[in-house]
């Protein structure tokens, strides 16, 4: 089947308008005649149930938390990208969508991109409207402040808390919609596996995690809005209990999985201290405004900072990139630390950090100043290293932050199974090989709260829905195939527990599939993936009962979902010999060690289709067409 | 280190608890208080044991999942802090801690140390939002807001509703949580027209679902991993006290 994107047609600012007038539209006295199941209440999932049931649906909201106001979204600092060009500097639609196709290195769809920048106004509004505390000037505008590297001034923030300000905005709006009567919430429950009947998506088969009991719920189309898979890692930034469950068992059924190897690593994160470690803490990478990243020039160096004389330090951005200097992009940020650290120059106990120094910006600017803008970073930063950035310099490392790969969507936000949408950063997204800071709250909102609207209500009104009951036979086979893989799990009763096979497969994904991949690497982590597979269901421990709060099994069943995802984030690695944004082949750079593209070959999104665990999955192609912006090698020396 | 730990076992809603005694040995400075407790499961699921169930998700303080008593605190003895972000730096070697669930009756524990906090839930379903339906928000820049009053309405919007103030005050009041509400609401523009039903809706709830009424403690202040302040109580007590005139009227 060739994948059709079904952009719409016409000039690029005009598509979204066009489409939206050429969508179906249902009729308000029966929306509450179809159902809808979303699944996340993060950022999408939320503004989407809560929009959805404004309309008038029938939503019913899943979650895997206590309550619909703990995503992982809540932990986003930085800010949101809004064209509204209110500091009159020069920022318009057109500019964000150029940044973003440009951030991206040429592989998201143009016209997605620009969707995601006309809607991005409206987003500010809204929010501010539901009460959302953005900064303010002194004269009661709306501040903003430039961020990860734009020239711009586009970024609307609240304090250091943005994501959690804009997921309590829209939760607020979804609370609101349960005490109507629209919106059904069903928090502490896992959703397990899709139902397709017929071909579409009408069901999902959820755990509640409190009694363990295996639910079935029926609807007209079925919503993941579940997040990204960056605690396949083991270490990163997510939260405990992110995982890729949701998105997988949908792959399983149909869904095809795109650029899962285009994954974000964060350049300013708290380093790891040892194996206890849960996660990884990051840093806002404002940070890189003021402090200056150096390391030791001579190999293994074990003096003290503050011993090793200035003459004998590397600022090795600063000397690379002298023209953006420490304000070089993520991706680039990154892999000069991995490199400097291979070369033996890393600092702190493990070797595998490199300093960020306040010591000249607090000398030319004052601590106080220095207090005032990143005072609440370095207390952390103290409380977790037991160690005074204001008085010596912060150790940093990267870690895996974000994941721009996911379902693969047309431009309705529709995976390949009919009715299954997919939102915010579980579809493969608008991002392309890299994201750029403060978009991905843009682009989770915009889907969740001015895409979908439009988009479901064409599929809903444009399609006919058999009459289905969870008693149906596709209910019956789904629930059964569940309960079998928890049995399974529950009578391993090997000597691992699941966190020491989780902490192995993220060491071999870091290590292999990380900052830089080459071909021997990938190859190699191809072969064990499966031995790691086969150990973990053979060898795995799982107590504790199966009619209650398990945690533990939880966990588990997330685990054996990275063991069989890995091997297409590691093919997908492989398969694709260039490097671009987040994926960086050793293979493929200018003489200077630069990322080099490689766009006779790969100017498409891969998406894969499953074909059996452990089998080859097949992979489609979705050309990229570049209309409006001519790509170029990114350089920011 | 070696930390000796008494925990607050309990199978599930309906069973009856107990304090467990444990050991957890080659404790390292380094890691949080729910790293540590990670180590002990580890050595539980190794053994084919039941492990302590706890609640957390963020790990940075910010998604408001964790939280139990440590010696008798809520989150333990760093002011401001989840117990996320409590480091074992903070404890001797061989020290002696007794962790417990939240405990009130407005959060029935679901299993060891997680409780049932939804009843915050339906106190924001009562009115904790403003009545607008996305789509056609006017600008923005219309909406002026003095930059003391973002601040402050920004101060209250921090709430994590962990539900800490809960556990620590002797009511059981949720009154710290249900006033951060109502004030970042309360302070902005965009919040004045439901301001009094939203109180009145608020505060009926709270008290609806068995949560205690204030009297003025401040414990729940004292404990509170975000600071909020309780300030924001007294300038709910007024909102409220308005909104009961208005409903005579």
């Amino acid at each position: 089947m060739p994948l059709d994107a079904k952009i719409p047609g016409g000039p690029l600012a005009e598509k979204w308008d066009r489409h939206r007038f050429e969508s179906k539209l249902v009729n308000p006295a029966n929306r509450r005649k179809y159902t809808v199941i979303v699944v996340g209440t993060g950022l999408a999932g939320a503004s989407a149930a809560s929009s959805l049931g404004e309309l008038g649906y029938n939503v019913l909201s899943f979650c895997i938390h206590d309550s619909p106001r703990r995503a992982h979204s809540i932990a986003a600092q930085g800010g949101i990208n809004a064209a509204k060009n209110y500091q009159n500097d020069g920022d318009s639609i057109q500019r964000l969508f150029y940044d973003t196709i440009k951030g991206g290195d040429y592989r998201s769809r143009e016209a997605n991109v620009y969707r995601l920048a006309q809607l991005s106004v409206n987003i500010i509004d809204q929010c501010v409207a539901q009460g959302v505390p953005f900064a303010r000037e002194y004269g009661g505008l709306l501040d903003n402040r430039s961020f990860g590297g734009a020239q711009v001034s586009r970024t609307f923030y609240a304090r250091g808390q943005t994501g959690q300000q804009l997921l309590l905005g829209a939760y607020q709006s979804m609370m609101r919609q349960v005490h109507r009567g629209t919106v059904t919430s069903l928090p502490n429950r896992e959703m397990l596996d899709i139902v397709l009947v017929k071909g579409q998506a009408r069901g999902i088969i959820c755990r509640n995690l409190l009694t363990g009991a295996i639910e079935r719920y029926a609807g007209h189309a079925v919503l993941v809005c579940t997040g990204g898979y960056g605690t396949a890692y083991y270490l990163s930034t997510n939260a405990v209990n992110s995982n890729v469950t949701a998105a997988w068992r949908a792959h399983k059924r149909g869904a095809y999985f795109a650029n899962p190897c285009y994954t974000q690593i964060h350049p300013t994160c708290i380093p790891v201290s040892g194996t206890h470690q849960s996660k990884l803490t990051l840093m806002s990478e404002s940070l890189r405004n003021d402090g200056r990243v150096w390391v030791p020039k001579k190999p293994d160096d074990k003096r003290r900072p503050e011993q090793i004389p200035e003459t004998e330090r590397d600022y090795y951005l600063e000397r690379r990139y002298p023209s953006f200097g420490n304000l070089v992009p993520r991706d680039v940020a990154s892999r000069n630390a991995k490199s400097v650290c291979d070369e033996g120059r890393g600092v702190g106990d493990s070797g595998l950090a490199v300093y960020l120094d306040f010591g000249d910006a607090i000398k030319r600017l004052g601590e106080d100043v220095i207090r005032m803008r990143y005072g609440n970073l370095f207390d952390m930063y103290k409380k977790i290293t037991d160690e005074d950035p204001y008085r010596m310099p912060m150790r940093i490392f990267p870690a895996i932050h974000y994941t721009m790969g996911g379902l693969w969507v047309d431009y309705n936000l529709m995976s390949t199974i009919p009715g299954l949408h997919v939102l915010g950063e579980a579809n493969f997204s608008d991002h392309g090989a890299n994201r750029l800071g403060a978009s991905a709250l843009m682009q989770g909102l915009a889907d969740g709260y001015f895409v979908i609207p439009y988009t479901l209500a064409h599929y809903l009104g444009s399609h006919s829905f058999p009459a289905v009951s969870t008693e149906d036979e596709a209910f019956r086979e789904a629930e059964s195939t569940v309960q079998a893989r928890i049995d399974t799990l529950l009578t391993v009763k090997g000597s691992k527990t699941p966190r020491q096979l989780h902490r192995e497969l993220g060491q071999l994904l870091w290590n292999e599939v990380g900052m830089a991949r080459n071909d021997a690497g990938l190859r190699r982590t191809l072969e064990r993936i499966p031995q790691l597979r086969d150990e973990f269901w053979q060898n795995v421990s799982v107590p504790g009962p199966k009619n209650n709060l398990n945690k533990n099994l939880e966990y588990a069943g997330r685990v054996a979902d990275y063991l069989e995802f890995a091997e297409v984030l590691t093919l997908d690695a492989l398969h694709r010999t260039e490097s671009c944004g987040g994926h960086f082949r050793e293979e493929s750079q200018t003489p200077d060690g630069e990322a080099l593209r490689d766009d006779e070959h790969f100017t498409y999104a891969a998406a894969w289709e499953f074909h059996g665990v452990g089998k080859p999955p097949m992979l489609h192609r979705e050309p990229l067409a570049f209309e409006y912006v001519k790509p170029s090698q990114r350089s920011y020396k | 280190m070696r930390i000796h730990l008494k925990i607050w076992r309990q199978a599930g809603p309906n069973a009856s608890g107990r304090l467990v005694d444990y050991t957890v040995e080659d404790v390292s400075p380094d890691m949080s208080f729910l790293e540590m407790l990670d180590v002990l499961n580890e050595g539980l699921i190794a053994r084919g044991e039941d492990p302590v169930a706890f609640d957390s998700d963020c790990r940075e303080g910010i998604c408001g999942a964790c939280g139990f008593l440590v010696d008798g605190v809520a989150h333990g003895p760093d002011p401001g802090t989840t117990v996320c972000q409590l480091h074992m730096r903070r404890f001797d070697n061989n020290d002696r801690l007794t962790l417990e669930p939240w405990r009130a009756r407005a959060f029935p524990i679901i299993k060891d140390l997680v409780v049932d906090r939804s009843a915050f839930d339906r106190i924001i379903q009562a009115g904790g939002y403003t009545s607008i339906n996305v789509g056609g928000a006017q600008d923005g820049n219309a909406i002026l807001i003095p930059k003391p009053t973002a601040e402050k309405a920004m101060d209250s919007a921090a709430c994590i509703a962990c539900g800490a103030c809960v556990a620590a005050c002797k009511n059981a009041s949720a009154a710290l949580f249900t006033s951060a509400k109502l004030n970042h609401l309360g302070l902005l523009p965009q919040g004045q027209v439901e301001r009094y039903t939203r109180a009145a809706a608020m505060v009926q709830r709270h008290d609806a679902e068995g949560f205690g009424s204030c009297s003025n403690e401040g414990e729940c202040e004292a404990v509170c991993p975000k600071e909020i302040s309780i300030t924001n109580i007294a300038r709910m007590n007024r909102d409220y006290f308005r909104a009961m005139l208005i409903s005579r009227e």
